[in-house]
């Protein structure tokens, strides 16, 4: 991965690495650069690693259902879709292992401290401005106050990157045990194995469904967003759009007046007609594995 | 014995006869006196001779010392003891033949048992066996025989006589009848076979009842036998082969002579003088009475006589089959016959029922074949067809069956057996008859079916023998379990016409709700854990029941020969898992998150688990719909800002 090149950008911090502008592109057209290219590859990734796990894993979980038997069938039968499994497993391991090996670079790069890193404007981390969105949020959805001005992340997208990371670690750990039980049975007692199907299973269902419908819901299908917002595949985002989902971040650049280093033109029409054709694909099965979840859980429970 | 007679002669007091020409007269001075008695060994008896009865006698003209020899010449009274009589003095050829024979020789090494010539003919009053009140006339020669010979007799108790109620059978017997009841004296009596005098047992060479000789000594009589039995043998060759020919006792047991087999001047080529023509049909019902020779010919009966199974004709009657009696195979087929009896076939034929399967509905008529031969319809290749005949679905037996198996002949066809037999064409395979036998056909609720629950370990375990040992020797069997509850037997799991390869993934799948029928928890619990997931899934490479418990040498966990046990259990799981340890064993495989109190870990961590989800669920749909509202006033306010 291109982690050197100048489109990378900081996840943590606020100063990304600048990008100068086209020349040749009119000002009106440029858009705001969000996502730095790493950050875009490894969403991609994580989306095809992320819906085989569920697709695989799920028809273990529901294998009850006449529709688990036709995935299995579909991914050339249990073993083979074991085999998926933990290839979805290890891009998964590998799309992890390359964050952090992305935070601990940026660390170095841009010399932070781990409490500027952890605890900065920009940072990933939960802060102050996240309990005031959060209830500056609840106001205004009851019509007592107005729009929070927002920063560069959301309280609800570090809630959903937090998810994430949670999610790994524990169905990753517990993905492991169960993957060589042979090994960890030889210190740990044979019921962990149960204990850790339980967890592995029910975290992962928790994922899977909150992925599809709290996060696709976040991201994707607000009315203001809807059908799809594709800003993690482009990198990018209409200037007024980030106005106004951004305020104080684009305030905060204004200020400073860095904003035209972020100003970069839009990708190409074929390249977004693809994102747009993979995006579909993704929130397609996204759904339909809700689908099968509500179906396996409500009516076909034994 | 009570016939030693003129042991001593005493005279009376005042005797003074002089003993120089001796008439019967002069004996019979003394003897002819009712009270006379001897003594010998201190005890006394009469020495009366009837003058009357000796004079009806044979010897009315011989002299007294023509038989006492040894008394010619002697003084009266003459010594206590006087010689035995020797009879071969005049009956040479008798006592010579009578010398070699059993009682001669019983007699020459002093049995007591043994007869003498006058224990059958009697002493002063013997008559010629021509006069009925003789005792060696015909219709006294039983009785006379009986006297030693009848059961009960001493020498029925104490000597070695192979065959038993010699007198009873023989009464019962054709030759009995015709002499006893019909007092046809030309009926063959004791002597007729056994000889009067040459009685020796059938073991030697010389004997009339030998091997060799019971031809000659039968056609004595019957003297065209052979007519009646050309289908057997032809002619002469009866003597001359008698080693290789069947003997007439062979057919027609000693003593218990009948004509139930057989009979009398019936010949095949006399029925075939009517039934050879093709035209013949039946006046009654018109259907053909036509018998072909080359037909019978492959027939397992080409040797057996028309009137052997249409017994019951009368050859003296033009038409000879006129009073012929119904085909009864039980006749020869005894024990078959039997079964069938007692068997559903049997009970529905002796009720009368039209549907009844009889001896020739399965095994055919003249043509009948052994099920050996390839052309029969027992034939086991041949045998689920035999059996479709009635037991098709929708045929006359499969339309009054009320029971759970249907389909049974499609089913069987597409079984393990009915692939073997059919279509690997292995004729050991087992066929409908190797389980419900052929002739002792019973349903299974019946406690003499060979399918019955209690029989079936044993009829499977016919060709599956190893299986079977296996089997009793497991808790599944009744010989171990003994707490009473239900046990399965072999078509439990098996099934009984659906029989499939075990390593047939619909078998190694279906195994484990077969299972479940009985173990109903431990098979839901087996299904919420990895292997049984994968197994629903419809893939068999994963541990089933059978795997780790083992299939027909199942045992209890707490058995130390048990897959499962402390000893065996990571040998069991190695099969799969080769790195296996004990602590990986230790895997709950039934484990279920839905018992606190067995599985309390399992319990809280699901239920742990399923609070994290809810609760996360609860607060982000919360979250989703109140953001809802503001989101859709947001879009309209968006697309007002840009027409």
């Amino acid at each position: 991965m291109s982690a050197t090149t100048e489109a990378d950008a900081p996840v943590l911090v606020p100063v990304p690495v600048p990008v100068p502008a086209v020349e040749t592109a009119p000002a009106a057209e440029l858009e705001f650069q969000r996502f730095t290219r790493l950050h875009r590859v490894l969403h991609v990734v994580m989306i095809v690693s992320f819906l085989s796990l569920a697709l695989t894993g799920l028809t273990l979980k529901f294998s009850y259902t006449g529709w688990a038997g036709v995935v299995s069938r579909f991914f050339g039968g249990f073993q083979s879709a074991g085999y998926v499994h933990r290839v979805g497993a290890v891009l998964m391991f590998g799309l992890f292992s390359a964050h952090l090996v992305d935070l601990v670079r940026l660390k170095r790069r841009e010399k932070l401290s781990i409490l500027k890193l952890l605890f900065g404007p920009d940072s990933m981390m939960f802060n102050k401005k996240d309990l005031q969105d959060f209830l500056g949020n609840l106001k205004w959805f009851l019509g007592k106050g107005p729009r929070p001005s927002y920063g560069r992340w959301t309280y609800w997208e570090k809630f959903d990157y937090f998810a994430v990371f949670w999610g790994i670690a524990v169905i990753g750990l517990t993905g492991l045990m169960l993957w060589f039980s042979e090994f960890f049975t030889l210190f740990l007692p044979g019921w962990f194995l149960n204990v850790a199907t339980i967890i592995h299973s029910d975290e992962a269902l928790l994922a899977v469904g909150f992925i599809f419908t709290v996060h696709f819901y976040n991201t994707h299908l607000r009315p203001e967003k809807f059908p799809m917002d594709i800003v993690v595949f482009t990198g990018r985002m209409p200037l007024e759009e980030f106005k106004s989902d951004k305020p104080a971040e684009y305030a905060a650049l204004v200020k400073a007046g860095t904003l035209e280093r972020y100003l970069v033109p839009p990708q190409p029409e074929i390249v977004v007609r693809a994102i747009r054709i993979f995006g579909w694909t993704a929130l397609t099965v996204g759904f339909s594995i809700v689908v099968w979840i509500i179906y396996a859980m409500v009516f076909a429970y034994r | 014995m009570r016939g030693l007679l003129f042991a001593a002669l005493v005279c009376l007091a005042g005797s003074s006869l002089i003993a120089l020409a001796q008439e019967n007269a002069d004996c019979l001075g003394c003897h002819s006196d009712p009270t006379a008695t001897g003594t010998r060994d201190g005890k006394t008896f009469s020495v009366h001779v009837s003058e009357k009865g000796f004079g009806k006698s044979v010897h009315a003209e011989v002299p007294c010392v023509g038989c006492h020899a040894d008394l010619a010449g002697t003084d009266f009274p003459h010594a206590e003891d006087p010689a035995p009589v020797d009879c071969a003095s005049c009956h040479g050829d008798e006592g010579a033949v009578e010398a070699k024979s059993l009682h001669g020789k019983a007699a020459a090494r002093g049995d007591p048992l043994a007869p003498r010539c006058k224990t059958c003919h009697g002493t002063h009053e013997i008559l010629t066996p021509k006069n009925p009140q003789s005792t060696v006339a015909p219709l006294n020669v039983p009785y006379l025989c009986g006297r030693c010979h009848q059961e009960g007799t001493a020498v029925t108790q104490q000597r070695t006589i192979h065959q038993s109620s010699i007198l009873e059978n023989y009464s019962e017997s054709i030759h009995g009848e015709g002499l006893l009841r019909k007092g046809l004296i030309v009926a063959p009596n004791c002597a007729s076979c056994h000889t009067p005098h040459s009685i020796l047992p059938h073991t030697d060479p010389a004997s009339s009842i030998a091997r060799a000789n019971i031809a000659e000594t039968c056609t004595k009589c019957h003297a065209m036998i052979e007519m009646v039995h050309r289908k057997v043998i032809q002619g002469a060759m009866w003597e001359r082969e008698a080693h290789v020919l069947p003997a007439c006792v062979d057919c027609h047991q000693p003593h218990k002579i009948r004509k139930v087999y057989y009979t009398q001047g019936m010949a095949d080529a006399d029925c075939l003088r009517c039934h050879a023509r093709a035209d013949l049909r039946s006046s009654k019902d018109g259907r053909s009475l036509a018998v072909h020779r080359e037909a019978l010919a492959g027939s397992r009966h080409s040797k057996v006589a028309c009137s052997q199974c249409h017994a019951g004709v009368s050859p003296s009657l033009v038409r000879p089959c006129e009073t012929v009696k119904a085909v009864e195979c039980a006749a020869c087929h005894a024990e078959v016959g039997q079964q069938y009896v007692r068997s559903m076939h049997g009970k529905l034929q002796a009720a009368n029922d039209p549907n009844a399967p009889t001896c020739a509905e399965c095994h055919g008529t003249h043509q009948v074949k052994g099920r050996l031969d390839p052309t029969s319809p027992t034939f086991p290749a041949n045998v689920p067809d035999l059996c479709a005949r009635c037991h098709r679905e929708g045929e006359r037996a499969a339309v009054r069956y009320t029971g759970t198996q249907h389909q049974i002949i499609e089913r069987y066809t597409e079984s393990i057996h009915g692939k073997g037999l059919l279509q690997s064409g292995l004729t050991v395979t087992a066929t409908c008859t190797s389980c419900h036998t052929a002739h002792g056909v019973l349903p299974k609720s019946d406690p003499g079916s060979s399918v019955n629950a209690k029989n079936l370990p044993d009829t499977c375990g016919r060709c599956h023998h190893g299986i079977e040992e296996e089997f009793r020797k497991s808790i599944h069997s009744a010989s171990v379990s003994k707490a009473g509850k239900p046990l399965p037997i072999c078509s439990d799991c098996h099934t009984a016409h659906t029989i499939q390869r075990t390593d047939a993934s619909g078998f190694r799948l279906g195994v484990m709700t077969t299972c479940g029928k009985c173990h109903a928890d431990v098979a839901e619990s087996y299904f919420e854990t990895y292997h049984g997931k994968v197994a629903k899934l419809g893939y068999t490479k994963t541990a089933k029941c059978y795997d780790c418990h083992g299939a027909h040498n199942i045992l209890p966990v707490a058995d130390p020969r048990s897959s499962l046990s402390r000893h065996n259990v990571v040998d069991t799981c190695r099969k799969c898992h080769a790195g296996a340890n004990r602590r990986f064993a230790g895997y709950l495989t039934h484990a279920t998150h839905h018992d606190p109190k067995k599985y309390p870990f399992l319990y809280w961590t699901f239920w742990g688990m399923t609070s994290l989800l809810v609760g996360t669920f609860v607060v982000g749909g919360i979250h989703t719909l109140l953001w809802l509202p503001r989101a859709l006033q947001l879009r309209r306010e968006h697309r007002r800002g840009k027409p």
